[in-house]
């Protein structure tokens, strides 16, 4: 049993840190306490983004885990997971978790060379964002029931459906999209993946708002929308499989508990400076308490994170499949705890969105809303306790 | 990072896991928590024999100078088993306290002892009011001579009833709490066992005129918390250990039940509401054993686990505790029969919760090292 990095991963930590921080001395206000809203929903988080992206694509950080014919450097899960961290710990934006983190594994393998020479190196570079055509009204949790249809006409694919919940479609430059290429097969079997520039005709987007109002999702309607064969990835109708090797990046979820251990410190920070009848926060022993619970569960969240990205490396996604889901449900359950304790402690300040008057600025309120779509996005909590039972205890699968 | 068991540690967990399911299957532990004993004098042999009781301490005290991590390894394995034995009691609690506090002398008499299996030892520290702190120490010792003069009340001592030997916890005038040495038949002492729902040996020792020699003290005078403060943590991840071996077998038994019980014409592990409570107990189950071997491995480094051991034992209180209820819930009828052995793991989550501090306790001790 060895927790300790090796020097080279010590110096590897440092170096990611130190760019981190020195970015982070460019943050505009708009960008907030960063995640999906800090990106998508202001010009400002934006380009702020895309600034930081760029110079990582520059250093080559963004392609590290590729193979070294794609321009990576082979790096092992484990740098990826440093690399998160220090990202996380200083909430910097920069990587494209849909093109990058989805994406491009599909494309190192199931593309063919053309398509790997023409769409990996945008995304290597940071040129290039995408967003992640799944999701439709009628196929979330369900996902393999979708019914968006590209239909084969000569060397062409006609597509046309609905998808939702398409986070950041109306900044991407390109989607990937799982769409039905066999009408005849119900379920996954029929499925195909495509790569689809946002600015092909038919494509119109249309924005879902989050609950506080700010414009993360979208609607994207496709009508008779054309796409070259050349910009299918794999084989027709193996595009279900295909989706699931997407999962095969850096599955450890370690940012969640980065952001927890932000969020604990500033609470911390907070109830030992803020005064209410007569006594400091810090003195009372419920706030005590519920810190220390907070702690525990940041600490054990952490190793397991650590655990499974060293699993992942040491013997393949299968075997931490059933720990990944655990730190995704434990990690976006843990932040909706943080939040809700964060913002009882504030007492009537606990309400209050960013703002001069808000505490944290506002973090615990940002965190109350957004833990939500968290709980939610990239399968439900339910659908992690599903996959958690199946895989981790062998109880029987439903279907 | 290398999060992987050695190839020896492997075959200590495998070899413990056989031992246990040879010598002690779950009819001997229900026999045992019947008995007045309470404990196998037979097993605890075999188990020496292993080399399980020295594996800490160093050669010259009869000991192999193994691991934290590998002690937590056949702690694991015993609470899987439910075995009960004066082991915590003896190896853990008094061989630690010894071994961090104890002279040349007393290492060299009562470590080699222990590692040999021929000493049993019981820790005595809490009193009537059932205090975890140093300011719930109210028995005196009085000098007298060569001697301290012990009156007064323990409470909670685990296997005074079968020990030797007990470290007595008690306050000298002048110079504070400190710890002694004391014979178990020695007289004026009175053992009672108290009744627990772990069925284990809790005892209550009460010390009347009591003799022990000034030598017979460990450490300095008004030195015991200065030894406890160095060793509970190790000892609080050890009992932790013992616990979430308890928490593994409970899931394990859980998910066989849920595989073979059929209701509706289908097994109840294929409905999504058992699904999902034995994901939540994966899950508790998970987080408390990849932090127990993280706070082992900084101990085997001689890192400062005290804020680490006390995150350890109270998630692993609340987890243990979750995790049997809904173990005996999914269980349905059959689950709270004192024939079905999922019962032993739920009443032991509720007696080992209050043993090395409950989570109130290891809660402040956190607080105070954030800072707060």
């Amino acid at each position: 049993m060895d927790f300790k990095l090796s020097k080279e991963q010590e110096a590897l930590k440092e170096e990611f840190e130190t760019f981190f921080k020195e970015e982070m001395k460019n943050v505009p206000p708009e960008y907030g306490r960063g995640g999906l809203e800090g990106i998508y929903a202001t010009e400002e988080g934006w380009r702020f983004h895309r600034s930081v992206a760029k110079k990582l694509g520059e250093k080559g950080w963004l392609s590290r885990p590729w193979p070294k014919e794609y321009g990576g450097l082979d790096a092992p899960i484990t740098e990826q997971l440093i690399f998160n961290e220090a990202r996380e710990r200083h909430r910097a934006p920069g990587v494209d978790i849909f093109g990058l983190g989805m994406f491009a594994p599909t494309l190192l393998i199931a593309a063919n060379d053309e398509q790997k020479k023409r769409l990996l190196p945008p995304i290597a570079k940071g040129d290039v964002v995408y967003c992640q055509g799944w999701s439709e009204p009628n196929a979330g949790s369900d996902l393999a029931g979708l019914k968006t249809r590209a239909e084969k006409k000569g060397d062409r694919y006609i597509i046309n459906g609905q998808k939702i919940w398409t986070t950041g479609a109306h900044k991407a430059d390109c989607m990937f999209l799982l769409a039905r290429t066999d009408p005849a097969e119900k379920r996954s079997r029929g499925l195909s993946v495509f790569h689809l520039s946002m600015d092909t005709p038919g494509i119109e987007v249309r924005p879902i708002l989050y609950m506080d109002g700010q414009h993360l999702y979208n609607e994207v309607f496709l009508t008779d929308v054309e796409v070259p064969e050349t910009d299918r990835i794999g084989a027709e109708n193996d595009g279900w499989r295909l989706t699931r090797e997407t999962m095969n990046f850096e599955r450890s979820n370690v940012g969640m508990f980065s952001e927890g251990y932000n969020l604990l410190n500033e609470l911390i920070e907070y109830v030992k400076t803020t005064k209410r009848n007569g006594k400091l926060l810090s003195e009372d022993p419920i706030v005590r308490q519920k810190i220390a619970k907070l702690y525990i569960d940041l600490e054990v969240g952490h190793t397991l994170a650590y655990k499974i990205a060293w699993l992942q490396e040491k013997a393949g996604l299968i075997f931490a499949a059933s720990a990944a889901s655990e730190a995704k449900v434990f990690g976006s359950e843990l932040l909706q705890r943080i939040s809700n304790f964060g913002s009882e402690i504030m007492g009537l300040y606990g309400q209050l969105a960013k703002s001069k008057w808000a505490p944290m600025d506002g973090s615990m309120t940002d965190i109350y809303q957004f833990c939500m779509g968290i709980n939610i996005a990239a399968g439900t909590s339910e659908i992690q306790r599903n996959l958690i039972a199946w895989v981790g205890l062998g109880l029987p699968r439903f279907k | 990072m290398d999060l992987s068991f050695t190839p020896e540690q492997d075959m200590l967990r495998e070899s413990a896991s056989r031992f246990f399911l040879k010598e002690c299957p779950y009819e001997k532990v229900k026999e045992l928590e019947e008995s007045e004993q309470g404990y196998s004098p037979e097993l605890w042999q075999k188990m020496a024999e292993l080399g399980w009781m020295g594996l800490l301490f160093p050669e010259a005290y009869g000991g192999y100078e193994q691991q934290i991590t590998d002690m937590a390894i056949i702690l694991e394995e015993m609470g899987k088993s439910a075995c009960p034995s004066p082991f915590i009691s003896t190896v853990v609690q008094c061989g630690l306290i010894i071994l961090e506090g104890g002279s040349e002398d007393q290492k060299k008499e009562f470590l080699s002892k222990i590692a040999e299996g021929g000493l049993i030892m019981a820790f005595a520290q809490y009193e009537e009011e059932g205090s975890y702190l140093a300011s719930g120490i109210h028995m005196k010792a009085a000098a007298s001579g060569d001697n301290y003069i012990l009156n007064g009340t323990k409470m909670f001592v685990m296997d005074a009833n079968v020990a030797d030997k007990l470290i007595v916890v008690a306050d000298v005038e002048g110079s504070g709490i400190s710890m002694f040495l004391v014979d178990a038949s020695a007289p004026g002492i009175t053992c009672s066992k108290i009744p627990t729902i772990g069925k284990d040996n809790t005892c209550e020792v009460v010390f009347k005129d009591v003799q022990v020699a000034k030598a017979d003290i460990i450490g300095k005078s008004g030195g015991a918390f200065d030894i406890i403060d160095k060793v509970e943590g190790r000892i609080a991840l050890l009992k932790s250990a013992e616990m979430i071996g308890g928490c593994k077998v409970s899931i394990d038994m859980t998910a066989d039940y849920a595989k073979e019980r059929e209701q509706y014409g289908k097994p109840i592990g294929g409905q999504q509401i058992i699904q999902h409570y034995m994901a939540n107990m994966l899950l508790a189950y998970d987080t408390s054993f990849n932090y127990l071997y993280k706070v082992a491995w900084m101990a085997d480094e001689g890192m400062d686990i005290s804020k680490e051991a006390s995150g350890l034992k109270a998630q692993v209180n609340e987890k243990y505790k979750f995790i049997s209820e809904r173990a005996v819930q999914i269980h349905g009828g059959i689950g709270t029969s004192r024939e079905c052995n999922i019962g032993l793991f739920y009443r032991r989550a509720k007696a080992h919760e209050f043993m090395m501090g409950d989570t109130d306790y290891h809660y402040e001790k956190i607080a105070v090292s954030l800072g707060l």
